[in-house]
């Protein structure tokens, strides 16, 4: 892909809009179609379009290995640790209203942190998973 | 009990039932693995269909709309979608070391050339 | 105030130390979170079962949304013996992991081993807690996700094709109950057991609700490898690392039975499933067929694990046999097998582990001698072989005593006469490792190469509790007698 001179400039202008996009879906989860999930997605799909264009280990030196790996366990760990935070402030695991004095302002909090949490992890897997496949058979040592 | 009043049932029935038919009849690994997704596909329609009220809207509260369509079947099945992709994406792993290890995805060239080589294999 | 947080705290800890593990990557450290977790777990299932009251439950809302629109985990008798089961085994098993993988897995994937071994365990105690039917689903997948990573994980090349049938199967079988599932919120609104248990009522002669019968059985007998929906299963054991084989056999198979009794007897009742489809009848049948056929095709098995593979069919026979009859006895025996054969095949299975290290075969004809090479491995396989086969003084006798009783109370001696019957069978194919290893000629190398302390205490735990639960059984007898009319009773 070194000659596809449109492809690689095109690609360089579409990426910041679509992690913007990724940012919008997420944070538009609260009023409407979105969430962490499809945010996650887009940002994966931002950084595989990425690797698309200017190959694999371009897009393993922007994003390592070890990194995308230690996104899927923080996800998760933000997800749960939300859910034990409500538990160590007295209240049952999961529970939101009680992360804040205002119990609204607590749910607001809890469910975006939350789906912080899942885009994280879900980012990180789509990723891993692009990372594993695509390397598979080229450098032994990478996957 | 109209064809048409069911087009719904009938078209997971079919996906169902095509998706079985693959999984079960074909050897080969990556083309189960097509069978397991359409299989799985049928059960998100499953859900899906029965979860829309005509005429019904998003299950957000506003004045002017008194009919909302159920959200939960979605949210269920957006799990179960979460599910079938690591499901697949563990399936296509395995093939990928299968064909590693075999140079094939054939299941009954599989089988052939385990059977060769005896238990300890 | 932290006692009303067990429930949660049963499936959370093992879930949240996965991602721990797997940010730690140190193998090590990896191992010691894995095993403080189970032991951890293990302790709470040990509170939750003695906790839990005579005919009552434990109910916990997460997020505090009441039960019928939130996720709600329901502790009765039932599920806490199956909790107390698994992470019994999970710890023992996580004990012994250490030494045995090192021999069996590579060194890089150590700890994605027991990110998964605690994913794992996390998925089966949250089948055991939940009173979702939905998240049940999920829990059904985590725990069947992850056992797929653990039986390819090794190193045999038979392990991914095995892992790759698993998965289809497993699949097919999570996907059946999921559509079961979609039928009985179609038709009663509901996804907590409890309430649509009682919503069953008004629409339990209804053709969906009698396919949604059909769909879960169907697809939890694929589970828990019934007869003839079980040729995954001997090869995912026999391909596996022992650890796994040991892990899964004890508890896999055991929490797939215990939400099929949950279904049959909780939600859909006994008069549903035993009216309108028969279930029972076909079930008795299966089962026979389950006990008979596998323990003969187990006979002729030319390698230790699978022919422990093909036992264990047999063994899930006995089980569903016990839930066909449907009397107070029958179902005792059936979540009391649920036990003892868990405890019985955990220990057969680490044994073998201890085997492959030291002989690197699981052949029976390199068995030749071992007795002499392996004294307490061998003496061990041979007192866990009793139990199997159900010879007084040992755990198996305990189910057996009972299933006889049910089938008796049923007026079936013929089939007590066939429990009698393949209980010899299962007698035949252990006789055959005791003359291999015993009145055999080692072929070659005749030293002492007994497995290392490591492999051989955690073994022997359970050696020990194979007999320890045959001769005193107030513990495992009274939980199931518990269990099993907590689950007659349902949710009421």
């Amino acid at each position: 892909m070194r000659s596809q001179l449109v492809l690689r400039v095109i690609a360089k202008l579409l990426i910041p809009f679509m992690l913007l996009f990724a940012l919008y879906v997420q944070f538009h989860g609260d009023f409407g179609p979105g969430g962490g999930f499809q945010a996650g997605v887009i940002t994966a799909a931002a950084v595989i379009l990425y690797g698309l264009i200017y190959g694999l280990p371009a897009a393993r030196r922007l994003v390592p290995d070890r990194f995308v790996e230690s996104m899927i366990a923080c996800g998760v760990l933000l997800y749960g640790g939300v859910g034990v935070a409500g538990m160590l402030l007295g209240g049952n695991f999961l529970d939101y209203f009680v992360l804040a004095a205002d119990p609204v302002h607590g749910q607001h909090l809890g469910i975006l942190l939350v789906e912080l949490g899942v885009l994280i992890t879900v980012a990180g897997v789509m990723l891993k998973i692009f990372y594993v496949f695509a390397g598979r058979g080229r450098d032994p040592g990478g996957a | 009990m109209s064809f048409s009043s069911h087009y719904g049932y009938w078209a997971t029935i079919i996906l169902m039932v095509l998706g079985l038919y693959i999984l079960i009849a074909r050897g080969n690994l990556i083309k189960k693995l097509v069978g397991l997704a359409i299989f799985q596909t049928s059960v998100y329609l499953l859900y899906i269909a029965p979860g829309k009220l005509i005429g019904g809207t998003a299950p957000i509260i506003a004045e002017q709309f008194r009919v909302y369509s159920n959200p939960l079947p979605h949210v269920l099945i957006l799990t179960a979608i979460v599910v079938g992709v690591a499901t697949l994406a563990l399936g296509l792993a395995l093939v990928v070391r299968i064909h590693e290890a075999y140079g094939s995805i054939e299941e009954d060239e599989i089988i052939d050339r385990d059977g060769k080589e005896g238990p300890e294999a | 105030m932290i006692s009303a947080q067990l429930p949660i705290l049963q499936v959370v800890l093992p879930l949240l130390a996965a991602p721990l593990i797997v940010l730690f990557r140190h193998p090590g450290l990896a191992w010691l979170v894995a095993a403080a977790v189970s032991w951890c777990s293990f302790a709470i299932a040990v509170a939750l079962f003695f906790a839990v009251p005579a005919g009552g439950a434990f109910d916990y809302a997460l997020g505090s949304w009441a039960a019928p629109w939130g996720i709600a985990y329901r502790i009765d008798s039932a599920s806490a013996y199956v909790l107390v089961l698994v992470s019994l085994i999970a710890s023992v098993v996580v004990t012994y992991a250490r030494s045995s993988i090192a021999a069996e897995v590579d060194r890089d994937s150590h700890y994605l081993f027991y990110a998964m071994f605690v994913l794992c365990l996390g998925g089966l105690l949250g089948i055991a807690a939940t009173n979702d039917a939905f998240n049940l689903f999920v829990f059904l997948e985590i725990s069947s996700l992850s056992s797929y990573v653990l039986i390819a994980i090794g190193r045999r090349r038979r392990a991914l094709h095995a892992a790759f049938q698993y998965l289809i199967m497993g699949t097919m079988g999570a996907t059946f109950y999921v559509i079961g599932v979609g039928l009985l919120y179609l038709m009663t609104g509901t996804l907590n057991m409890a309430d649509m248990a009682e919503r069953l009522a008004g629409v339990s002669e209804t053709r969906p609700v009698l396919s949604a019968l059909a769909f879960i059985t169907v697809g939890l007998s694929l589970k828990i490898a019934l007869f003839p929906l079980h040729f995954w299963l001997p090869n995912a054991y026999a391909a596996a690392p022992s650890v796994v084989s040991a892990f899964l056999a004890g508890t896999a198979t055991k929490v797939s039975v215990y939400v099929l009794m949950r279904f049959l007897f909780s939600v859909f009742g006994v008069r549903l499933s035993l009216d309108a489809l028969h279930l029972f009848d076909l079930l008795v049948g299966l089962s026979i067929a389950a006990t008979v056929a596998a323990s003969l095709i187990a006979l002729f098995q030319d390698d230790l694990k699978r022919m422990l593979a093909y036992s264990s069919v047999a063994q899930v026979g006995y089980i569903t046999l016990g839930i066909a009859l449907n009397n107070a006895d029958g179902l005792t025996a059936a979540v009391i097998h649920l036990f003892n054969h868990g405890i019985t095949k955990v220990a057969l299975f680490m044994l073998v582990g201890g085997i492959v290290l030291r002989m690197g075969t699981t052949r029976f004809s390199d068995m030749a001698g071992l007795a002499r090479r392996m004294p307490f491995t061998a003496f061990g396989f041979v007192v866990a072989g009793l139990s199997l086969i159900g010879v007084p003084a040992s755990a198996g006798f305990v189910t057996k005593w009972y299933l006889v009783m049910a089938a008796l109370e049923r007026a079936h001696w013929w089939l007590a006469a066939l429990v009698v019957a393949t209980s010899l069978i299962s007698a035949l194919y252990v006789w055959r490792f005791v003359e291999m290893a015993y009145l055999r000629e080692p072929a070659g190398d005749a030293r002492r190469a007994e497995a290392p302390l490591a492999l051989l205490v955690p073994a022997w735990i359970m050696v020990l509790a194979c007999t320890y639960f045959g001769l005193e059984t107030s513990y495992s007898l009274t939980g199931a007698q518990e269990a099993a009319a907590a689950l007659a009773r349902g949710f009421r």
